[in-house]
């Protein structure tokens, strides 16, 4: 036996093309999700929305890139789709079947999480052929010496080599962590792969070795990601399409060739603004935000941007956005005008 | 507790590098790094050195006594220890007011002490370890209930409610053991429950979550193993003070009954004739302060011979 090949729709397309196949992958319909915080003693609690009613879809054999700022909700929302948390409402479909909490061993074999920091994301008492092969074991999946085999494939397949089976975590690098993590992700041939900033906590000369092996993989076998970042640069590297999320709310949605040149929400506008540049002398780019990230709390009236929006009207103070979704994307914005269809 | 690293332990022969690992990348795995910490940790070879000691004198008590620990013989009470002014060949540690051989009864009494730390430790480690577990990783209206009950437990005093069981249910060595154990529990709970917290935000156990393992084997091989450390120490610590809760009940009088060798017994009987004979209370409590001192200093020194990252 193997592990379920993947399901490989005529995917011969490279990375930066957008594949074809009509029913997403991934799909999510108006998730909320809501923390209770309680304001201190006698003053009851009020309800944070990490997530406010998103509805987002990832196409089969696609990179979606999530970007934005720390506390925006990404983290929660990948939480969600790895059903490591009940949205409060909403629904999540997987190759469009509903996934509700009950399905956790259907829905982890499909889809698997790639965690930020591989010093914390392998446990530091079981050696790398354990941590690999536990999938296998958990889904009953093979014959016990068929798992070795496996696990030495996968193993292969990440670029590690086969004798790092019996180490332990404590004895390998970070780069070689992050591997170990990409491996047990593997391990099922899911379909979908959730990278939580994936790269963050490796030095910078392994970053772009983790990367690339993340785009031969999705190559190779198929895969769909949905891969959180906040570092632009990365997005743009291997994001087909890029989702901004603000306080919550999934605010533009673009092709990541159109969102780089021309962003059409202005809090993207800023996102890209604040990239630093390599050259030293420019100092740290001004984004023209000014005021903090808002309280989510206690989120603005209207538009959740527009204290910080410098284009911002007395509109955008009144009524929230309507949601424009045209052939450009999405974008959530009073001042973005619907991209005509292409004729 | 890092000074006995520097005891005379095992000269290190040069950690070599398991076979068919990386050279340079030292060592295998955290059971043959434990091993051979352990071999140079000056706490750890002296606690299990002498625990081992009591353990074996426990199970070999009678090939090893040399007289029976409860026969009587008026003629030869209160003979002094080899040390004293009138020692006796056959009596080695002398005997007590009623003649019995000390050195047997001193042999027989390391079955008591051990047996009821064992068993007290083995019964609240797995109240404690359960409740804390459960209260670390579910959180919420569990971890209420759990640290409810941790504060109702501390709140009862551990001797008053020992000696009111005592009274109620008789004293019997069963009865003091079952009292232990269900009274000491409160320790594991607490360091348990915060270990598992600690442990339980780790991305591993995300990630074991995330690929749909069962919450029963989250906890026994995510979560178990890397509390074990936390677990070790608070087991030692409860052995240690069950051992002494038990001579404390036995000196008051409610623990185990005479006859029966127990050194908190010895201790109490010992203490009519301490002014003369200072070495009938001497002996035992000696027994008692090494046993004690000795399981301490092991559970410390697991910890620090456990730990993953390594402390020096």
């Amino acid at each position: 036996m193997t592990p379920p090949a993947p399901e490989n729709p005529a995917h011969e397309a490279p990375a930066h093309e957008a594949p074809t196949d009509e029913t997403p992958m991934l799909e999510l319909r108006n998730v909320s999700r809501q923390f209770k915080v309680s304001r201190g003693l006698m003053k009851g609690s009020t309800n944070l929305k990490a997530v406010d009613d998103v509805s987002l879809q990832l196409r089969r054999g696609e990179v979606l890139g999530l970007v934005g700022e720390s506390g925006c909700g990404k983290t929660t929302l990948s939480r969600i789709l790895l059903g490591l948390m009940p949205p409060s409402s909403g629904e999540v479909l997987v190759g469009g079947e509903p996934m509700s909490a009950a399905d956790r061993k259907a829905r982890a074999r499909r889809i698997q999480p790639v965690f930020q920091d591989p010093y914390s994301s392998l446990n530091p008492r079981k050696t790398v052929s354990q941590i690999v092969s536990a999938p296998l074991e958990v889904h009953d999946v093979g014959a016990p010496g068929d798992r070795a085999r496996v696990v030495a494939e996968t193993l292969d397949l990440v670029g590690l080599p086969r004798r790092v089976a019996d180490s332990y975590p404590g004895q390998m690098s970070g780069g070689q962590r992050q591997r170990v993590a990409i491996a047990r992700a593997l391990v099922m041939r899911p379909e979908v792969m959730i990278c939580d900033e994936p790269t963050s906590a490796l030095d910078v000369s392994v970053q772009s070795q983790i990367l690339n092996l993340l785009l031969d993989l999705q190559k190779e076998l198929g895969l769909t990601y949905l891969l959180i970042s906040h570092n632009l640069a990365v997005v743009e590297h291997l994001a087909n399409r890029v989702a901004v999320m603000y306080l919550g709310r999934i605010v533009e949605v673009s092709e990541t060739a159109k969102l780089f040149a021309g962003p059409r929400h202005p809090y993207a506008e800023a996102l890209l603004a604040s990239v630093l540049t390599p050259d030293p002398g420019m100092g740290v780019p001004d984004t023209q935000l000014g005021l903090a990230y808002p309280n989510p709390i206690d989120p603005p009236s209207g538009c959740a941007f527009h204290p910080r929006c410098k284009a911002a009207t007395d509109l955008c103070k009144a009524r929230r956005p309507e949601t424009i979704r045209d052939a450009a994307g999405l974008v959530e914005c009073h001042l973005a005008t619907p991209a005509p269809l292409p004729a | 507790m890092t000074d006995m690293q520097a005891a005379p332990a095992a000269s290190p022969t040069a950690p070599a590098p398991g076979p068919g690992k990386v050279p340079g990348k030292a060592p295998a795995g955290p059971w043959a790094r434990m091993r051979r910490r352990s071999l140079r940790h000056g706490g750890v070879m002296f606690g299990a050195i002498v625990l081992l000691g009591f353990i074996a004198m426990a199970f070999l008590a009678p090939l090893l006594a040399p007289h029976d620990p409860l026969s009587q013989s008026l003629s030869t009470r209160l003979i002094d220890p080899f040390w004293g002014a009138k020692p006796h060949p056959d009596h080695l540690l002398g005997t007590d007011q009623l003649g019995r051989d000390y050195l047997s009864r001193m042999i027989y009494g390391a079955r008591i002490s051990l047996t009821i730390g064992l068993v007290a430790m083995v019964i609240s480690g797995v109240i404690g370890t359960a409740m804390g577990v459960a209260a670390g990783y579910f959180g919420g209206r569990i971890d209420h209930f759990v640290t409810f009950v941790v504060t109702t437990r501390l709140s009862m005093p551990v001797i008053l409610v020992a000696l009111a069981v005592v009274a109620v249910a008789g004293s019997s060595l069963t009865v003091v053991v079952l009292v232990l154990g269900f009274l000491l529990w409160d320790r594991f709970a607490v360091v348990m429950r915060s270990a598992t917290r600690q442990v339980r935000d780790h991305e591993y156990v995300a990630a074991a979550q995330a690929l749909g393992m069962p919450v029963s084997r989250i906890v026994m091989s995510e979560i178990l193993p890397n509390v074990l450390g936390a677990l070790i120490v608070v087991a030692t610590l409860e052995m240690a003070h069950a051992i002494l809760l038990e001579a404390a009940l036995s000196f008051l009088g409610l623990g185990v009954q005479p006859p029966t060798p127990s050194w908190g017994l010895m201790v109490s009987e010992g203490r009519k004739a301490m002014f003369f004979k200072p070495w009938l209370i001497a002996i035992p409590g000696a027994a008692l302060f090494v046993l004690v001192l000795a399981i301490n200093l092991l559970g410390d020194g697991l910890r620090d011979v456990m730990a993953p990252e390594g402390r020096s």
